[in-house]
Formats: structure tokens, C-alpha cells, sequence
């Protein structure tokens, strides 16, 4: 009878009665909760991510027999050597050089203005600014980015209102000038970089925002306090403090430019980046191991960048 | 004769309120006010402290201490009013320009340099020659006892320790005027005593004006040259340690500075024979039998115990008084035991206390 009584009991609390088994089951293995919670996370990034970089990393030491068109599995130096020649060099130079000059310009862009929204802003004003920052991710990349390339078009609007002011005499002598210029900005490097700046601006503004946010007003007032000016207290305390913030944006704005392929298509010229090189071998030209060669190199600048960054001190206030 | 007296007692660092009748103040707050919107932070206050004082700006949260700190520092300035440092107007004048320095209550030690570094940051800024800044950072660290630890980061201190960092960064300008906002809040008991005497001490050394901005009473007695007690952005009475707290000039004070009781209305009536609010500390009144003869010049008044809160070296009584309302009594537990005077509860007690201790004092509301 008393068992009777216990089984019916037992029916309508049988499963929460099992998940507090299973709880109290985890709470005292700590590892395994561990285990589990980390096991597909750890999956994706150990198996799927850095299995296929291993694997693309192993395909740019193969070559292609250039009759048969046949992947040739033997490791080998040759795409390498291949890279560092000529017209590759170039390709690497310049879209390293684009990198560089994308990134200084959205870091001197996006200081001040993350700096406001961290130090300034009322928070109703942060939350307008944050908007107005993320907003531009809502719509679609390639849309963003052909727009930008009839607002630069000789017949856009920006031509016309350099016009109207009597200032399209600059932009002519800007697009004269070697390496940089071009028939018109939509088909330009100069053009390429303002829309690089554009597109990756927000992934500037937001790792700086944060970690000016979490300098403390207090060390602002104590460096003035002993006596340094704005300018030295900007130069010594905040500079240093905010500098993580500006590494982790120039990451993703260097990364997210070494390889593009879409902004130097829509509105560059003849010469090639290294997104588009990596597109034409393993596209048109099938050459898929040349083709990883290639995207080791931005993998490989990176690296030196951080290892510069770190030696630099850029993480000594994390 | 006046003079002599008058110097040596400046430099003596004890600076009483006679000593400034013939000096320039280190510091005057001459009718200042300051307004965040409706909210009157601080609110006409006027004030003198003299070079070489301990000064204590005592106040419960939001009475305006912090921020007439602030307004000294310049790190806010004020809506109204004037702020002079030894005799100079300093009203618009931005931090870096002032010759005091600041102790924060956060310690505000820069994580990114190390001990060294922070306590050298002053000098540094003033173009100190290298060499010159490493002995003055030696010295420095000496003096708040915390010699050897110049190549730690701040993360690595204890809080006891940053708040020694704190301090040797502010003192190694040498200014004319500290400034230390509630520096030891964040310690514990033991501590703070410690660090308590240990300031003390330095302050004597080095002959800085210090002002202490802290809402522990306890720590404004024990450390103080003079006190200015502050509430709702107003002080309410500037004076030493013991003047303030023997003779509080409001209810506030009274109530604030030490426990004390108050009386007013019919219950003052019946025990002095007027109706003037009065405060009589807890220590001062007696405990004695019912129908025990009253003296001439002592006040007494009959009652009933209410409460007993035993706390180890004396104890608390609550008093229910005949004539209406309680009055809190303090006794040493010189040869009482808990157990007797837990069982005092419910007693009826004749409370007695000499006349002159009873203090009228202002009601503010």
C-alpha cells in the first residue's frame, strides 16, 4: 500500500524529480558541467575552424601539375616562391599598404567620437550613437558598397556638389596623383579607401568606446591633480589605457581589409588585391594551392602586427 | 607676545582657531555655493583653515563634503562664491595650476605603471631630472612605511598598501594644501586605526595643511585640529574635537557627533522648568535609586528601564521617562557583570546628571 501511495506520488513529480537527479548529479561534478557546456563550442572551433585552416594551411605547400591540372600532393616551397615574385609581391604590398592606411584613418576617425560616447554622452545620447554606429551593419554589405560606388561615380552626387562649390578642382588634382589617383574616384584607390574606411569604421569605434568606458574618472582628475595638462594626461594616462581598444579595432579593420575582395572589385582598377588573386586562382584559374598560399599571407601579417603591438607595449594596461 | 604665540603654534601644526586672527588662511571659502540643477550640493558656506591644521569636514553622505573637496581641487567649481588658497583667488583655476594635491577615495593609482612610476608621476610632470625623482620616490615610499615595493604594479598592493601609494604620490609635490577624501573607507577596523595615528603622525612631520573629508566621527575626534560638521550643503558648526562635541550647536550636531540625547517640549519642561531643547550626552547621567536625594545644580528625572544593550566595557540603557518620551544612558561596567545588567530591565531608575551639562542647542529641523 505504501508503495502504491509513493508511485502515484512519485507519477506527477517524476520529471522534475529526474532533473533535480541530474543537477544535483552535475553540481557535484563541476568538470563534467565543464564538458558539456564547453563540448560544442570546442567542437566547432577544434574541428571545423582550425581543421580547415590546418587544411588550407597543408594545400598552399602543394602545387599543380600545370598539364593535367591535377593537385600534386608533395610538400613544397614553390607557391612561396611564386608569392614573393613580381606581380604577386605587388599585390601584397599594395593591399597591405591599403590595410595600413584603412586603419590609421578609422583609429584618427573613430577616437574622438568613441571617446565622446564613453566619457561625454548622456546615456539616452550613447544609446542614439550606438544606433547610429550599428545601424549600417543592418543593410546589406554589397549594397552599401555599390551605393558608395554611385555616390563617388563622376555623374554622383558627390562630383556634382564639388562642383557646385567650385571645388572640383581638388578632387581633379587628388585623382592625378600617382599611385592613388584614377579616371574618377568610383574607379580609384583613393575611392577603394573611402569606402574601406566607411565599411569597417564601426568596428573601430565600438572596442575603443569600450575600453575608454572603463578608464576611471578619477585617474584623469589625479593626473591633473599633480599637475599635467589635458594634453600630457591624454598622452600618459588615457592614450595608453584606451591603446587596447584600438588594437582590438585595427584587427578587425586591418583582417577585414587584407581580405576583401568585393570593395577592390566594385570600384578598383586593374590592380589586383589579394582577396580578388585568391578568387582568381581557385576560381577561374583552379589553382587552389597557389590560392592558399595567398591567404596565409594576411594570416601571417596579422601575426607580425600583433607580435609588434605586443612588443610595443599596446597590452601592458590589460 | 600675541605673535610669538600665534607663530608658534603655526608651525607647531596644531593651528587652533586663534592662530588665524593675524595669518592668511591656506584655504577660504568665501560665501560659496554649488548647484548640480535644484540640488544645492553646497550651499553658502564660508570657511577658513589655517596652514599646518588637520581639518576635518565631517558630514553623513550628500551633506557636500566631498564636493567642497572637489571645489578646493578643482575639479568642479563653484555656482557662487569664492575660493582663495593662501590668500590667492584660485575660483577659475584648473587643477593642475593649484598647489594641493588630492589622496582619492579610490586610491586612483594608474594600473599601468608601476609603484614607482605613480609616485614619481608628479615630479615627472614638473621635468624632474630622472636621478633627482628616484631618491624623492625613495623617500617618499619611507614615509609611508613602504619601502622596497617601488616596482610593483598597483594589482599586486593590498588596499592597505595602495592606500600608502595614494598617499606618497600626493605628498611628494609637497604641496601647501592635502586634500584626502575619506582615504580610509575602504579598510577595516584594524586598519584604519592604525593608519588612523600613522597620518596623524606624518601630518606632524611633514607640517601640510591636511583636509579630511570623512563621514566616521570617530576618526574626525581622534584626528582633528578643528571640525567643520556639514549637512545638506551647509555647515552647521566649525570647531575643535572637543568644543564641538561638548558643546553641539544644533540638534544636528549634537545628534551626529556622538550619541546624545534630545529633549524638548513638555519633557524639558519638567525636568529644567522651560520648554528649551536641550541635549544631554549619554555618558553624563547617572543611574541611581528611586527616591535618592537630588543636589542642588543637578537635574533628574524618574523612569523605567526599557532596554539593555550590553556592550562588553559599558552599557546602553533605554529609559522610559515618567514625564513622557526616553533618554539613553551609558555606564561603565566597572564592577557590574552582563548577567546584572541584563536583569536591570524593567527597573524603575531615578536618572540624575549635573545642570551644566545639559546644552541648548538650535533645532534646524
Amino acid at each position: 500500500m505504501a508503495e502504491a501511495a509513493q508511485s502515484t506520488r512519485g507519477d506527477h513529480r517524476l520529471a522534475p524529480h529526474l532533473g533535480r537527479r541530474v543537477a544535483i548529479y552535475l553540481y557535484r561534478r563541476p568538470g563534467l558541467s565543464l564538458l558539456l557546456l564547453l563540448a560544442p563550442p570546442l567542437l566547432w572551433l577544434g574541428v571545423v575552424y582550425l581543421g580547415s585552416l590546418f587544411a588550407l594551411i597543408l594545400q598552399s605547400f602543394f602545387t599543380l601539375d600545370s598539364f593535367t591540372g591535377q593537385v600534386i600532393r608533395k610538400l613544397t616551397l614553390a607557391n612561396y616562391s611564386v608569392l614573393l615574385r613580381g606581380a604577386n609581391i605587388d599585390i601584397i604590398a599594395r593591399t597591405t599598404g591599403m590595410a595600413a592606411a584603412v586603419t590609421a584613418a578609422a583609429a584618427v576617425l573613430a577616437f574622438p567620437l568613441a571617446y565622446y560616447m564613453a566619457r561625454y554622452a548622456t546615456p539616452r545620447q550613447r544609446t542614439l550613437l550606438y544606433l547610429a554606429v550599428l545601424l549600417p551593419l543592418w543593410s546589406s554589405y554589397l549594397v552599401r558598397v555599390y551605393s558608395w560606388k554611385l555616390i563617388l561615380a563622376r555623374e554622383g552626387i558627390l562630383n556634382w556638389t564639388l562642383v557646385q562649390l567650385r571645388l572640383d578642382g581638388i578632387l581633379t588634382w587628388l585623382l592625378g596623383l600617382p599611385v592613388i589617383g584614377g579616371p574618377s574616384l568610383s574607379v580609384s584607390p583613393l575611392g577603394m579607401f573611402l569606402v574601406f574606411v566607411y565599411v569597417w569604421l564601426p568596428y573601430m569605434i565600438l572596442p575603443i568606446e569600450a575600453a575608454a568606458e572603463r578608464v576611471p574618472e578619477s585617474l584623469l582628475e589625479a593626473s591633473a591633480d599633480l599637475g599635467a595638462h589635458p594634453a600630457e594626461t591624454f598622452r600618459r594616462i588615457v592614450l595608453p589605457l584606451v591603446l587596447p581598444g584600438v588594437v582590438a579595432g585595427s584587427i578587425f579593420t586591418f583582417a577585414l581589409t587584407l581580405g576583401d575582395f568585393v570593395v577592390p572589385y566594385a570600384l578598383g582598377n586593374s590592380a589586383l588585391f589579394i582577396g580578388q588573386a585568391v578568387l582568381a586562382f581557385q576560381g577561374t584559374a583552379a589553382n587552389f594551392p597557389l590560392a592558399a598560399a595567398f591567404t596565409v599571407v594576411p594570416m601571417v601579417i596579422m601575426g607580425i602586427y600583433l607580435f609588434a603591438a605586443k612588443r610595443a607595449g599596446a597590452f601592458e594596461a590589460l | 607676545m600675541r605673535e610669538r604665540d600665534v607663530s608658534s603654534q603655526a608651525t607647531g601644526g596644531a593651528g587652533g582657531i586663534r592662530a588665524g586672527a593675524a595669518q592668511v588662511p591656506a584655504v577660504r571659502f568665501a560665501e560659496v555655493s554649488r548647484h548640480f540643477g535644484d540640488v544645492r550640493a553646497v550651499d553658502h558656506v564660508s570657511l577658513d583653515i589655517y596652514d599646518g591644521e588637520f581639518f576635518s569636514l565631517l558630514g553623513p553622505s550628500g551633506s557636500g563634503k566631498t564636493t567642497c573637496l572637489r571645489l578646493t581641487a578643482g575639479f568642479d567649481h563653484p555656482t557662487a562664491g569664492r575660493i582663495e588658497l593662501h590668500g590667492v583667488d584660485v575660483t577659475g583655476i584648473p587643477p593642475y595650476e593649484r598647489d594641493v594635491n588630492t589622496v582619492f577615495q579610490d586610491y586612483a593609482l594608474f594600473p599601468h605603471m608601476s609603484v614607482g612610476e605613480n609616485v614619481a608621476y608628479g615630479l615627472m610632470i614638473r621635468g624632474v631630472a630622472k636621478s633627482a625623482r628616484a631618491a624623492r620616490v625613495q623617500e617618499a615610499l619611507e614615509l609611508v612605511r613602504l619601502p622596497g615595493l617601488a616596482d610593483r604594479r598597483p594589482s599586486q598592493l593590498s588596499g592597505g598598501q595602495r592606500q600608502r601609494v595614494a598617499l606618497a604620490r600626493a605628498l611628494i609635490n609637497r604641496p601647501r594644501v592635502l586634500l584626502l577624501d575619506e582615504p580610509l573607507g575602504a579598510l577595516d577596523l584594524k586598519l584604519r586605526q592604525q593608519m588612523q595615528v600613522e597620518l596623524k603622525a606624518i601630518q606632524q612631520q611633514v607640517g601640510i595643511t591636511f583636509i579630511y573629508v570623512t563621514h566616521d566621527q570617530e576618526e574626525a575626534l581622534t584626528m582633528s585640529d578643528r571640525l567643520a560638521v556639514m549637512n545638506n550643503g551647509r555647515i552647521e558648526q566649525i570647531g575643535t574635537p572637543a568644543g564641538v562635541y561638548e558643546h553641539p550647536a544644533t540638534d544636528f550636531v549634537a545628534g551626529f557627533v556622538g550619541v546624545s540625547n534630545l529633549v524638548s517640549g513638555a519633557t524639558a519642561r519638567a525636568i529644567t522648568g522651560a520648554a528649551g531643547t536641550f541635549t544631554i550626552r549619554p555618558e553624563k547621567i547617572q543611574l541611581a535609586e528611586p527616591g535618592t536625594p537630588v543636589a542642588d545644580g543637578t537635574c533628574w528625572v524618574d523612569g523605567r528601564i526599557g532596554d539593555v544593550v550590553y556592550l562588553g566595557a559599558h552599557t546602553r540603557y533605554r529609559v522610559d521617562l515618567d514625564p513622557g518620551g526616553e533618554l539613553v544612558v551609558t555606564q561603565q561596567n566597572v564592577h557590574s557583570t552582563s548577567m546584572d545588567v541584563l536583569a536591570a530591565r524593567g527597573r524603575r531608575v531615578r536618572l540624575l546628571w549635573p545642570k551644566q551639562h545639559n546644552r541648548p542647542v538650535a533645532t534646524t529641523g
